[in-house]
């Protein structure tokens, strides 16, 4: 059995972590750190204490918004946006349940409106997010929405993608080579 | 006329469709060929990444198959697409065992991925092959002293795909200074304006964008210029939520860098998308026309 640090080692973004000397350069750097339940430096702590089910279930790696400034200054090349991505991606995989941000939910609506028209619809994505999470939110956000709507910066018709299919197919095919 | 695979992204055609409507008209004056990569799809995006990151691999890897078989640069003005792509194709090389994976499924789709292809913003491409003195001999209308903020965003810069620096970046200055403008002291010009978290958790984010039209402000801009379609889109539409939570008046126009430099060449503002411009460019546009009656009496 894997420990849970070599476990986030294996998967793609998370590579680096064992260089970590916890100088807390990323945490310093980070402009959601005070939103972190585990800042960036934190979490790789307890990442190495083995704290699996707590690291997984955490809402901290969601706040991430992917600037990667702590990635750029890390002086051990750990990559602790790219670490983010890994753990959100571990934690989807095995079904965690997230409380506290709506991110997740935000990102599987995304996922869904690529598969389901090759490219990001963004009004069906958005749509599908609130009624999802919570539809009164859709309600507060009716004047951002109305305004690209009226400024033509929303078509509510999704484009018609030619490579749609053949994007679908690709992906099934993966999904086969992936589990043999 | 140099050639170039285009890739738009899908915002492009959305909610930047300025972005999408003044890459096109600039592209000609300045002696550019962007080709459109047909049946191109999304680029694999962050959010997929962390949903299923082999996944979004993939989603990339077929457009990079695509543009390396057009045997062209592939240049995208959205500087998330440009980090999505660029990191298809490096972990897509340092994983041979992957790519053959990735090889396999695109297979049935014809397409084959090699990792030879040359993977740019199109702001890096104006910067470097195009060259701010070439198109300083274009400008039609000079912008005369129009006061700047370059906004890098963090894409374009970060993690290190670009040649320009991570914190403190100059192309963009360069760019902005080339038409006559002056790009202002704006140190949080490489700031983060809170991603696609603006959706999911815009009461926590809204200060960081609160923070970088304060800092425009402070600095004297006019203006701010961003090549990031998601950069754009927060300053700008985001602005008036701004105002509500934090009680402030900002009125600060937000234009991409290819409005701009298409306003300098002489280009009408219709044709550049300013119309989709939701913090009105109203101020800019009255600046450069004054400039110019007082520069022709």
């Amino acid at each position: 059995m894997n420990t849970f640090v070599e476990e986030v080692a294996a998967t793609p973004g998370g590579e680096h972590i064992l260089s970590c000397i916890q100088c807390g350069t990323c945490t310093g750097s980070c402009p959601m750190a005070s939103e972190m339940e585990y800042p960036p430096r934190k979490i790789i702590a307890l990442i190495r204490a083995g704290m699996r089910d707590k690291v997984l279930s955490s809402s901290s790696m969601w706040f991430c918004l992917s600037c990667h400034l702590c990635s750029c200054r890390c002086p051990r090349g750990v990559k602790p946006s790219e670490l983010a991505h890994a753990l959100e991606s571990l934690a989807t995989q095995h079904g965690y349940r997230v409380k506290g941000t709506r991110t997740p939910a935000m990102y599987r609506s995304f996922v869904n409106s690529i598969k389901g028209n090759g490219r990001v619809h963004e009004f069906g994505m958005m749509l599908m997010f609130y009624l999802r999470t919570n539809p009164l939110a859709a309600l507060k956000m009716l004047p951002v929405g109305l305004k690209l709507l009226l400024h033509k910066r929303m078509p509510l018709i999704p484009k018609k993608v030619k490579g749609k299919e053949d994007l679908s197919r690709i992906i099934q095919k993966f999904r086969e080579v992936r589990s043999n | 006329m140099k050639q170039y695979s285009y890739y738009p992204g899908c915002s492009a055609e959305a909610t930047a469709i300025g972005l999408g409507l003044s890459v096109e008209v600039i592209a000609k004056p300045l002696d550019m060929e962007l080709i459109e990569i047909e049946g191109w799809t999304c680029c694999g995006s962050t959010p997929y990444g962390s949903v299923d990151e082999l996944e979004s691999i993939v989603v990339a890897a077929r457009n990079l198959a695509l543009a390396e078989k057009a045997g062209l640069d592939l240049v995208t003005p959205c500087s998330s697409c440009f980090v999505t792509l660029y990191r298809a194709h490096i972990h897509l090389i340092d994983h041979p065992r992957l790519m053959a994976q990735v090889n396999q499924a695109l297979a049935v789709a014809g397409l084959a991925y090699h990792g030879n292809l040359r993977i740019r913003h199109l702001t890096e491409v104006l910067s470097n092959d195009i060259t701010p003195e070439v198109i300083a001999s274009k400008v039609k209308r000079p912008l005369n002293g129009l006061k700047v903020a370059p906004y890098y965003g963090c894409q374009l810069v970060r993690p290190r795909y670009g040649t320009d620096d991570t914190e403190f970046p100059q192309s963009l200055d360069r760019l902005v200074e080339c038409l006559g403008a002056e790009a202002v002291y704006f140190p949080l010009k490489a700031r983060c304006c809170g991603g696609a978290l603006t959706i999911s958790e815009e009461s926590r984010v809204l200060g960081l964008i609160r923070k970088l039209l304060d800092n425009a402000l402070e600095n004297s801009a006019q203006c701010i210029v961003t090549p990031c379609p998601l950069c754009q889109t927060n300053l700008d539409a985001y602005q008036s939520r701004v105002n509500s939570k934090f009680k402030t008046h900002y009125n600060l126009p937000v234009l991409f860098i290819t409005q701009l430099i298409g306003l300098a060449l002489g280009i009408d503002s219709t044709s550049l998308g300013l119309n989709t411009n939701i913090v009105s460019p109203g101020i800019v546009l009255e600046y450069i026309l004054r400039q110019e009656v007082k520069s022709g009496a």
